[in-house]
């Protein structure tokens, strides 16, 4: 078995793990990574998220399982600091020895500190790893203890040094962008589109200063400032320093392999160094005598390498690398792809600027007009895959090239994605062709965009390309005859919507006859409980009507918890309940002996009851003056409340009053998902109303109505749909909005999520509910009238009819209980066991 | 824990020793199901109506092994019929037991027949 040892454990020496872990040959090898950071490797690529959200995991590349699972040795936090060629081994700075049959230099880059007098002093930073950024997060902390104005300037307007300048504004400085060139991002930009994207950055409270040469940095021990020339001074306290790379070649030097004049390990087309068993990936590697600092060139030569290694020797790098790059900065599009500047004696440039949007593209053409050498774009890149893919691939392009970048037209200039030829590389990063995405779908190993993105891995690295993979996707399932809407199951190929449209139309009123009118097969616990909740929104059928299509919470009306008994909610509408009626909830809770807690919602929950004691319970409830408060349904659940005008010292209004009100009116109301509202009685909102899919809040002169709230996973304030209003407005639009909803919605799609898909928002909500825009809010109101006037207890028409108390018997042959249930005790009163596995 | 699983083994019609007198058919509703107690045992029998077809599978759910699969609901994925348990909607096929859309165990299935007003199980012992 041959040993590779791979120094460098950054995103490209991790690509090259990753690739040669994918070979059949990596069995025969022994795999050992040196990284000196003291984590696995990350994206640097997106390295100001960590800013975001200070989660180092979700950068990295792979978790150190990863590495384990595939047989590499992952050694982290130890840096080689020799190599010995004659004996091919290596020493860490650990003093341990090791020997390698080959050996793959990966170790990177570091950024390049320029020698200005005082860089050394405190507050100075360079922007490189999450270790740089978590000193420049406390010290950045620090100095907004004394001073919550401070300034930071970052040294370098490329790429990098931009990014930094976005890290800095996320830490609440006031941020300087300091560029010795006339123009941001010399090495991507023109003049004017530099121009462009300094307006841009301007006006998000970037500082921007250009064709700066920094003397000297100011202060004692610590920065305070950095000066230019003799009166021109910035007075700063930290600093990021970003003013290019610097090949982290010392292994190469030291050891005697060829290097290039101003650094970096010389590399040839097999990715070797002047050492056969030597090679050198990335930016630390001088190829074509450049050093190229993008991720995919890097992934490129990693693969190389691998391939080299294990014997695929006629792999090799090509001779012409594409520099294009697209990326967001600050939230704004900027990228250049081919030839970005051109020599007026090649070709003919094409310019749309547009300095009050903040839009600049350019795009080069050949002075034959008829094919694509590059461009640049600014402000807007929604069109580089494409232009990109032209440029690429030599494709034709039209006879007024303008077409290309101009303001879209009907049906674009491009045309299908699919006319790419198959060769077209789709995702440069992976290195993935469009023949390999829609092969993936074509030769049926993948169904969809999730399982191409899997199986071939494209976008998963910068993601610029999801747009046009998620396109190939949809133009390959669809020229294949397969259909990419969202259809509700195998037995329906309609949307919610449709079937709403259709039972509606066609009067139907059993499960088995939607089905054989525009179905097929028997059904299934998708589109049961979506007919019966269609049933439920136009005719008010309870689910004692049809119960073996329910769901079984609906099924049995009840809540089934996690050992099989249930829950039981009686309604308490707006959380108001008398002492009386709590007499009489506690005496039930203990002679069914059943689990009591009270629910976000205001009301009462009572846990682990017995399929055959919920008759029984529900008889006493009834008989007592409660009814079934919905908490098994897709339906309302609760408006909640604060005690409003009626007792609180703030109160405007009476929120308890209109919120019991509105309870009432709405129980029983089957919809897509669960409603839940809110009523409070002034703008302190105890009653959290904006949080739920409706809120209503007392203000001087009405009520303000929200729509659209969400708690959850995604929690979502509602947003506002009409100001000022009385309770008799409230009612009218509440009315249209809800049944607007349920005819609307995809399956199990809240209103938060519905309103978000809604074509024109919140504005297109008001246009239909308030202006009635469609023309439809009579026959809004009148369905939720009839579904009100309609409404009837189902616990009630349960108990009262003797048939359906046969389906609550556990056994349909014997009055005994499940004797498998176990429960244990829990503080004072009780709980399922929990579950093995 | 496992026993209780251990309890329900398939049986094919030609392995049945004891044809089971479960209950009368109209005690099943139409495309729905309802369980059976045999000496230790809880089998749900399910009245497949559109298919014209009873099926009976071990009541237990592998997953959770909670006694609830013959409060699920009926179905067919691609033709074959189907159970889909009430807690988190794992299907079962209800000719082979089989788990269609996760890695579960299969279930156990015995052999149902009707005769005159009345539905039989099928047991080996």
């Amino acid at each position: 078995m041959k040993t590779i040892i791979v120094v460098g454990n950054g995103m490209v020496g991790y690509k090259f793990c990753e690739k040669f872990a994918a070979t059949q040959e990596s069995k025969n090898f022994k795999v050992i990574v040196f990284g000196e950071e003291p984590r696995p490797a990350y994206d640097r690529v997106h390295l100001s998220e960590f800013f975001e959200n200070q989660d180092a995991k979700a950068l990295e590349m792979a978790p150190a399982e990863w590495y384990k699972e595939n047989g590499i040795d992952l050694v982290v936090d130890e840096r080689v600091s020799d190599i010995q060629r004659e004996t091919k081994t290596i020493i860490t700075a650990k003093n341990r020895v090791l020997n390698y049959d080959y050996l793959v230099l990966a170790t990177g880059s570091s950024a390049f500190v320029p020698p200005i007098k005082g860089v050394e002093k405190e507050g100075v930073f360079v922007y490189r790893t999450i270790e740089d950024l978590e000193g420049m997060l406390g010290y950045a902390a620090k100095l907004k203890e004394k001073n919550p104005n401070a300034r930071a300037a970052v040294l370098g307007g490329g790429l990098l040094g931009l990014e930094a300048g976005k890290a800095v504004m996320d830490m609440g400085l006031e941020p300087h962008i300091v560029e010795f060139a006339p123009k941001l991002m010399p090495r991507q930009l023109d003049a004017r589109s530099s121009k462009v994207l300094q307006l841009k950055l301007e006006s998000i409270g970037l500082n921007i200063h250009l064709s700066k040469a920094t003397n000297q940095i100011l202060g004692d021990s610590t920065i305070t400032g950095m000066e230019f020339g003799e009166d021109d001074v910035l007075d700063v306290e930290m600093l990021v320093v970003s003013a290019g790379i610097r090949p982290r070649d010392e292994l190469g030097k030291t050891s005697g392999l060829e290097m290039g004049v101003r650094g970096g390990i010389v590399v040839d087309n097999k990715m070797q160094t002047s050492d056969k068993s030597i090679f050198a990936i990335g930016e630390v590697a001088l190829y074509n005598q450049m050093i190229y600092g993008l991720v995919a060139p890097g992934y490129d030569m990693a693969g190389i390498a691998v391939n080299q290694i294990i014997g695929k020797v006629d792999e090799l790098m090509p001779a012409e690398i594409d520099m294009s790059t697209k990326l967001k900065l600050i939230g704004v599009d900027v990228a250049s792809f081919g030839e970005p500047f051109m020599p007026a004696s090649k070709g003919h440039s094409v310019i749309f600027e547009n300095k009050t949007q903040h839009l600049y593209k350019r795009i080069n053409v050949s002075l034959d007009g008829k094919s694509l050498l590059g461009g640049i774009l600014v402000g807007d890149a929604s069109d580089y895959n494409m232009l990109h893919q032209v440029f690429l691939n030599g494709m034709a392009i039209p006879e007024d090239a303008a077409q290309l970048i101009l303001p879209a037209t009907e049906g674009g200039a491009f045309g299908s994605a699919l006319d790419l030829p198959d060769e077209a590389q789709i995702c440069s990063c992976e290195n993935v062709s469009k023949g390999q995405i829609c092969g993936a779908i074509k030769d049926g190993s993948c169904e969809d965009l999730a399982g191409v993105i899997s199986s071939t891995k494209a976008s998963t690295s910068c993601g610029g390309c999801k747009p046009m993979v998620t396109d190939l996707v949809n133009e390959t399932l669809k020229s294949l005859g397969k259909t990419v809407k969202n259809v509700i199951c195998e037995h329906f190929e309609y949307s919610r919507q449709e079937l709403y449209g259709i039972i509606k139309a066609k009067k139907l009123t059993s499960f088995n006859e939607v089905l054989d009118t525009c179905g097929e097969g028997h059904g299934c616990e998708t589109c049961k409980p979506l007919v019966s909740s269609i049933f439920a929104s136009l005719y008010n059928d309870t689910p004692n009507k049809e119960d073996v299509t329910q769901d079984t919470n609906d099924k049995f009306l009840a809540n089934i918890q996690r050992n099989g008994t249930y829950s039981v909610v009686p309604r308490i509408a707006g959380g108001e309940v008398t002492p009386e009626d709590l007499i009489v909830l506690g005496q039930i809770g203990s002679k069914y002996n059943l689990y009591t807690k009270i629910t976000g919602g205001a009301r009462i929950d009572f846990f682990g009851a017995e399929l055959n004691d919920l008759p029984a319970i529900w008889k006493e409830l009834i008989a007592a003056g409660f009814e079934s408060g919905h908490a098994y349904g897709k339906s309302l659940r609760t408006v909640k409340s604060c005690v409003g005008s009626t007792w609180c010292r703030y109160g405007l209004d009476e929120s308890i009053t209109f919120a019991i009100e509105l309870e009432n009116r709405y129980k029983g109301l089957r919809s897509p998902h669960k409603i839940k509202g809110g009523v409070s009685g002034c703008i302190r909102e105890c009653a959290e109303a904006r949080g739920k899919d409706f809120g209503i809040i007392a203000v001087e002169g009405g009520w303000n109505l929200y729509v659209g709230g969400n708690g959850g996973a995604t929690p979502r304030h509602a947003q506002l749909l009409a100001e000022k209003i009385d309770n008799e407005t409230v009612i009218k639009y509440l009315d249209r909005y809800l049944i607007y909803y349920i005819q609307t919605a995809a399956p199990l799609m809240r209103t938060a999520a519905w309103l978000d898909k809604l074509e024109g928002g919140i504005e297109q909500l008001k246009k239909v509910v308030i202006e009635d825009s469609l023309n439809i809010v009579e026959d809004l109101e009148n369905e939720m009238q009839f579904l009100v006037d309609a409404y009837e207890c189902e616990w009630k028409q349960a108990i009262e009819n003797e048939e359906t108390e046969k389906r609550f018997q556990h056994f349909v042959n014997s009055d005994d209980r499940d004797d498998n249930l176990v429960f244990v005790p829990l503080r004072d009163q009780k709980m399922p066991e929990l579950w093995k596995n | 824990m496992d026993t209780l699983l251990l309890k329900y083994k398939s049986v094919k019609e030609e392995e049945v020793k004891v044809w089971f007198k479960a209950a009368p058919i109209s005690a099943f509703p139409k495309d729905g199901g309802a369980c059976v107690k045999y000496k230790n045992l809880q089998i749900a029998v399910f009245n497949f109506s559109r298919l014209n077809k009873w099926y009976a599978c071990q009541n237990l759910s592998p997953e959770k092994q909670e006694n609830v699969l013959s409060r699920g609901m009926l179905g067919d994925h691609k033709g074959i019929p189907k159970i889909a348990c009430p807690l988190h909607k794992k299907t079962f096929s209800l000719e082979t037991g089989e788990n269609l859309n996760a890695d579960l165990a299969p279930i156990a299935t015995y052999p149902v027949k009707i005769e005159g007003e009345n539905v039989y199980i099928g047991f080996s012992e």
